[in-house]
């Protein structure tokens, strides 16, 4: 009999999923998909309030990379207020190199979240481990010390969100034209020297080479399950400077294909000439694209694999060696290995760490020119900012009228751009661990769900558009009265 | 609408790896606790971790079940508490959250959006057609001389029409107030419960931003 296997929710990711597989009488896999399940609306909610809340409501999309979004909305004000990147303005140094720490400091803390908390487990236990197993509870009975060190890690980054942008979580120092406050000499040696309870920036380091050896002593055992597991070809995209390597807070738009031959690069302020994005009926996430290759050809990954696909070297020396080796591996060829995205994460989470240090030492910190205050004339009402958040290149756009309410907004985030490549990655596993076998378990479907996971995709991020409510649902309250309903 | 006639099997019914006994019966001595993301931005979620150090110590003490942090998909056994982060926004957060009232013995609202709605009830200000057509036919990025789809299907949940709170919906027993509520207060409410001590927030620790 034709079945249908469902993964609902899908777990250990941030968000909603859901995975739906078709199987024929034959047990052969038909067709795999996943499915976002929810979406928030904030494209349009946002609409009507005044300009400079936009980095503070819709960094709300995210509570795992929302300096992405503050500072994405941030570069967007600046271009409004006419002293952005849109008019080619950088900031004053001091409130860059600030903002910039503050990303890096997001890098560090998603990466580690996702990469320790969410992905190590599998490399530890195993996919087909016992569900109760493979997770952060599990990683506390096998393996305390290792849990400390990640907690530390993870706190290490928070803290320093926090010194840089005023909360752990959903931070207030982006404003248009710069920053509201700049780093002490106290609040920096915190971090450069560590305290009681705090690590110092050269323990992070230190931590941060080990979940690299982890992935190292990983891949040793399991070459041929790491290599096999969905090799899904895409091009890929990522910001970069000048010299053709990545830039976390701003660059062009560099897209390569596998032979790493740049297929497009453009100034991200002319997305919309290059990009569209589909819709299907099964998902509230939306499908981007190049238009001039076509939806098959054009659809794009982003994230930690593809900006190490694109880069030719990495600035910090640690990062780059390691680069090096990640590089020789696929010899000059784009890595499409799924699971080689938590080697690529690993690697940037060395490298969050050895920029912070770097910025940490320079005396532009301590500035205390904050802001640039353009005059009235240089107003432009539009702004578009871009920058690599942990899970890709990140867009927002934004147009606001002279009295200062936004009047549009329209954003795509990285884990929309995945979304195409993520749907190839969960139907090649599908073929590769469920088509034709007599007997499906749990561990067979949770192979999908490590497909999935290796994007660290964020579906909370992914459902900012607004949908539809179809057909009649009634919601009922605590006592059993209906409190809404609603045709389609 | 196709595949409805089909028989479904959902992952957490198959055949799984048993745990060991040993772990399973030391989880088994300890206080349950269940904690889920609905219509949120997992910033709660995140709070949570923001525990630092003394998640390790609780963890003597305290075994998580359904989480979006474990691969347990539905909570089995009774649970002494749940935290909820989000509002309810679609069929299937009313689903989550009436299967963690009916199994958790204390049900707590975590943050803005569980609380009220949070910033996702801004939409409750907004007319839904117009809603429709921003995302999927007016869409700046929509693509050219295609006919708009808006998503509809059976794989996917229906939306409500507003953004409710949880305590709309299910009797909540406590609010913890924030976006997010920091670390700390988290684990004041947890270390508390857990040591058989009331509920008792100063209001010196909650936020409101
Ligand atoms: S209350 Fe704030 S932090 Fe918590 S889920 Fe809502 S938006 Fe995120």
């Amino acid at each position: 009999m034709s079945r249908k296997l469902v993964i609902d929710p899908v777990t250990r990711i941030e968000g909603h999923g859901k995975v739906t597989i078709q199987l024929d009488d034959d047990n052969q896999v038909t067709d795999a998909k996943l499915h976002v399940v929810e979406f928030r609306g904030f494209e349009k909610l946002v609409q009507g309030h005044p300009y400079w809340e936009a980095p503070m409501l819709l960094q709300r999309i995210c509570g795992i990379c929302f300096v992405s979004h503050h500072l994405c909305g941030a570069k967007a004000l600046d271009d409004m207020i006419g002293v952005g990147l849109g008019q080619h303005i950088r900031l004053l140094p001091g409130p860059e190199k600030i903002r910039r720490l503050g990303h890096y400091a997001q890098q560090l803390q998603s990466h580690v979240t996702a990469y320790f908390y969410l992905v190590v487990p599998e490399m530890l236990f195993g996919m087909d481990a016992p569900p109760e197993q493979r997770n952060v509870l599990g990683l506390v009975e096998q393996d305390p010390a290792l849990v400390k060190r990640v907690v530390a890690l993870r706190k290490w980054g928070q803290e320093l969100i926090k010194t840089v942008l005023g909360k752990r979580m959903h931070g207030i120092s982006s404003v248009p034209g710069g920053v509201s406050k700049n780093i002490s000499i106290e609040e920096r040696d915190r971090f450069l020297q560590g305290e009681e309870g705090l690590l110092s920036i050269d323990e992070v380091i230190e931590y941060a080479q080990e979940g690299l050896e982890l992935f190292y002593q990983f891949h040793e055992q399991h070459r041929e399950q790491v290599d096999q597991f969905a090799v899904v070809p895409a091009l890929d995209m990522c910001l970069v400077n000048d010299e053709g390597n990545v830039d976390y807070y701003h660059g062009r738009i560099r897209i390569i294909d596998e032979h790493k031959h740049i297929v497009q690069e453009f100034d991200y302020h002319d997305y919309l000439q290059h990009f569209s994005e589909a819709t299907e009926a099964w998902s509230y996430m939306k499908f981007p694209y190049l238009k001039a290759l076509g939806r098959e050809k054009g659809s794009v990954r982003v994230g930690p694999l593809a900006r190490l696909n694109v880069t030719k070297t990495l600035s910090t020396p640690l990062a780059e060696a390691a680069l090096k080796k990640f590089h020789a591996y696929t010899n000059g060829r784009s890595n499409n290995m799924t699971l080689h995205t938590n080697w690529a994460r690993a690697i940037e989470i060395i490298h969050s760490a050895e920029l912070i240090k770097a910025l940490l030492n320079d005396t532009d910190l301590q500035n205390t020119e904050l802001l640039m205050i353009p005059a009235d004339t240089a107003w432009t009402g539009e702004g578009i900012g871009v920058v690599e958040a942990p899970r890709g290149t990140l867009l927002h756009h934004y147009r606001a009228a002279k009295t200062g309410d936004i009047t549009f907004a329209n954003l795509i985030v990285s884990t929309t751009q995945n979304n195409q490549v993520i749907n190839r990655t969960v139907q090649s596993v599908a073929q590769d661990y469920i088509s034709g076998k007599a007997e499906i378990t749990e561990g067979m479907l949770n192979a999908i769900e490590v497909g999935i996971r290796a994007y660290d995709p964020c579906l909370s991020c992914a459902t900012h558009a607004l949908g539809q409510m179809p057909l009649k649902i009634s919601v009922f309250d605590a006592r059993g009265n209906i409190i809404d309903e609603l045709c389609r | 609408m196709t595949n409805s006639h089909k028989k479904t099997l959902f992952s957490h019914d198959l055949p799984a790896t048993p745990m060991d006994p040993a772990l399973q019966a030391s989880r088994d001595q300890k206080i349950k606790v269940a904690m889920i993301g609905l219509c949120g931005c997992w910033g709660c979620t995140l709070s949570l971790l923001d525990m630092d150090e003394a998640l390790i110590g609780l963890l003597d003490k305290v075994t998580i079940l359904r989480s979006s942090l474990t691969d347990i998909k539905r909570i089995r056994q009774r649970c002494a508490i749940g935290f909820i982060e989000g509002g309810v926004a679609n069929e299937e957060n009313i689903e989550t959250l009436k299967e963690y009232r009916e199994h958790c013995d204390i049900l707590i609202s975590v943050g803005a959006c569980a609380i009220w709605g949070g910033v996702p009830a801004m939409r409750n200000e907004v007319e839904l057609s117009s809603c429709l057509e921003e995302a999927y036919v007016d869409s700046i990025t929509a693509v050219a001389n295609a006919i708009p789809t808006i998503p509809y299907h059976e794989d996917i949940p229906r939306i409500t029409t507003k953004v409710y709170p949880c305590h709309e919906v299910v009797k909540m027993d406590y609010f913890i107030p924030g976006c997010p509520p920091d670390g700390g207060t988290i684990l004041k409410v947890l270390d508390d419960l857990v040591n058989g001590r009331e509920f008792d927030l100063p209001t010196t620790m909650n936020r409101y931003d």
